[in-house]
């Protein structure tokens, strides 16, 4: 290695840390500012909370023996919106691949489920499957399928149409050319539309929690804005932010992982 | 129709449908391909020479006239035509061994013999130690070689070459020209080449076909009596004559 392919590598290096150092900055001085803002009294924690306000609540549900059940339930509906919805939206699209007339046919009624928000069917959804977990799992579910379903059916349309013509050449039929070229060629597409649904997800599930739940952490919100409980409310997101930014992440590990065996790796 | 023929084109017509419009893209054809023979087509862009590729290939119907290849309908031919087209069109998440393989793998074809024999052709073609890599390592050239190996590989006896040297370098193409007609040549297969490089269809074919404008006939064929490999006919007497020939026939 050359001194100066050295110092290059030294240099990646170096602007590596400085991001990572500078984000982490940005962090504490948002914290920071935060609690001297309410410290200083330039704000009303009873109205903003503070970060400090914010580990003591979180303690407190702790030690109440609260804290982990509202995680759980909110966690565990929303991985059952994501692989549900998400396998559902696939299914779906593969299903439209192989029939191009029904997907002609169904276009324009996925158009507009895909505009319409889902949080309008949330009366509906009470209705027809309860006021319980079910209702915010399908509600996830619906938020997250229509994307999924538009995302994955792109990707598999894009396929080159030279590539379809090789595997004519070689006379292969559709499940083979879907097998060989089309799904392994949309695999970057089922990544973003995996990351893409995660979020939606959270959305639905948090919406979900809004209008049934007696449990879970879009339930603590709502019931935190109702009772003026700010910190519960400001405690509550924190949690979220940390929990949606966990799953996006063991995502994108997913990702990796495959566009390595694909060897796509850069 | 005789036994000789390997591909036969009889007063083929095609035209396409768009909603705008229909264009007559081939009409009144004849061709005759003999076994064994290498035929280039030339002619100038857009005239059809691909489309006539694919009624060949079978990918789709003419619209008239009549299609024979090695003695039945384009589409019972199956793995005994093999198609090379324009750019490699190798699987990027599919190692070269793999992407070699691809043909066998989707005609059921895939034994311990046919895979060694692919094997022994990547080695042929210098593609051994690449074996394992993923086509974004190769250039372009070993790429295309890649792409020859996943033809040959079915053993076809009929090759389709639809301007298979376009995308390479200047001397890439040169390279591969010599090795592509050598492999044709030893092999023993009937070859038909569509090119717009009047070189190229000279220097790799025993018989080039100079099409007309859309809609495509044959224009006048020249028969090409040169010897050796096609590096060595570029450099024949006979070569320069030739090209006057075709050139002006394509002119005019």
């Amino acid at each position: 290695m050359s001194a100066e392919h050295k110092l290059y590598l030294k240099r990646l290096k170096r602007n590596a840390a400085l991001k990572r150092a500078a984000q982490l900055i940005l962090l504490v001085v948002l914290l920071g500012a935060w609690e001297a803002a309410v410290r200083l009294d330039l704000a009303d924690p009873f109205i903003v909370s503070s970060p400090a306000r914010v580990v003591r609540t979180v303690a407190s549900l702790y030690s109440s023996n609260d804290l982990f059940p509202h995680i759980l339930t909110t966690f565990l509906e929303t991985v059952a919106g994501f692989v549900s919805g998400t396998a559902i939206g696939v299914l779906i699209a593969v299903l439209l691949w192989f029939c191009p007339f029904a997907e002609s046919v169904l276009d324009p009624y996925l158009v507009v489920l895909n505009a319409l928000p889902k949080i309008a069917l949330g009366p509906i959804l009470i209705v027809w499957v309860g006021a319980g977990a079910e209702a915010i799992i399908v509600m996830a579910l619906l938020v997250s399928t229509v994307v999924t379903v538009m995302t994955v059916l792109a990707g598999f349309m894009e396929t080159e149409p030279a590539k379809l013509k090789l595997m004519n050449t070689l006379g292969a039929n559709r499940l083979q050319t879907f097998t060989k070229v089309v799904l392994p060629g949309s695999v970057p597409t089922l990544m973003s539309a995996l990351k893409i649904s995660v979020g939606m997800s959270w959305v639905g599930v948090i919406v979900g929690e809004y209008l049934v739940s007696k449990r879970g952490l879009g339930y603590l919100i709502v019931y935190g804005g109702q009772v003026f409980k700010l910190d519960l409310v400001m405690a509550s997101i924190v949690i979220l932010c940390i929990l949606a930014a966990i799953m996006y992440y063991a995502v994108a590990a997913l990702e990796k992982v495959i566009d390595r065996r694909f060897g796509r790796s850069e | 129709m005789n036994e000789d023929t390997a591909v036969g084109l009889y007063g083929v017509k095609l035209v396409y449908h768009e909603p705008a419009r229909e264009t007559l893209a081939v009409d009144g054809l004849d061709l005759n391909v003999r076994r064994g023979e290498f035929v280039s087509i030339v002619g100038p862009s857009g005239c059809g020479k691909t489309s006539v590729l694919s009624l060949i290939a079978g990918l789709f119907e003419p619209s008239g006239g009549e299609v024979t290849v090695l003695g039945g309908k384009p589409r019972e031919a199956g793995s005994r035509v093999g198609y090379m087209l324009q750019r490699d069109e190798l699987l990027e998440w599919r190692t070269i061994e793999k992407n070699a393989l691809l043909g066998l793998e989707v005609r059921r074809g895939l034994t311990p013999e046919t895979r060694a024999k692919t094997l022994a052709l990547l080695e042929k073609y210098g593609l051994g130690e690449f074996r394992r890599s993923y086509p974004s390592a190769l250039s372009g050239g070993m790429r295309q070689r890649a792409a020859l190996v996943r033809t040959l590989a079915l053993e076809p006896e009929l090759l389709l070459l639809d301007e298979p040297f376009s995308a390479l370098d200047y001397q890439t193409r040169l390279i591969l020209e010599d090795e592509v007609r050598a492999a044709i040549k030893l092999g023993g297969y009937t070859a038909i080449l569509v090119t717009h490089d009047i070189s190229e269809a000279i220097a790799m074919s025993d018989r080039v076909a100079v099409f007309s404008g859309r809609p495509a006939r044959v224009r006048r064929e020249f028969n090409v009596d040169i010897d050796g490999s096609a590096f060595e006919r570029r450099s024949s007497p006979e070569f320069a004559r030739l090209f006057d020939g075709i050139w002006k026939e394509l002119r005019a």
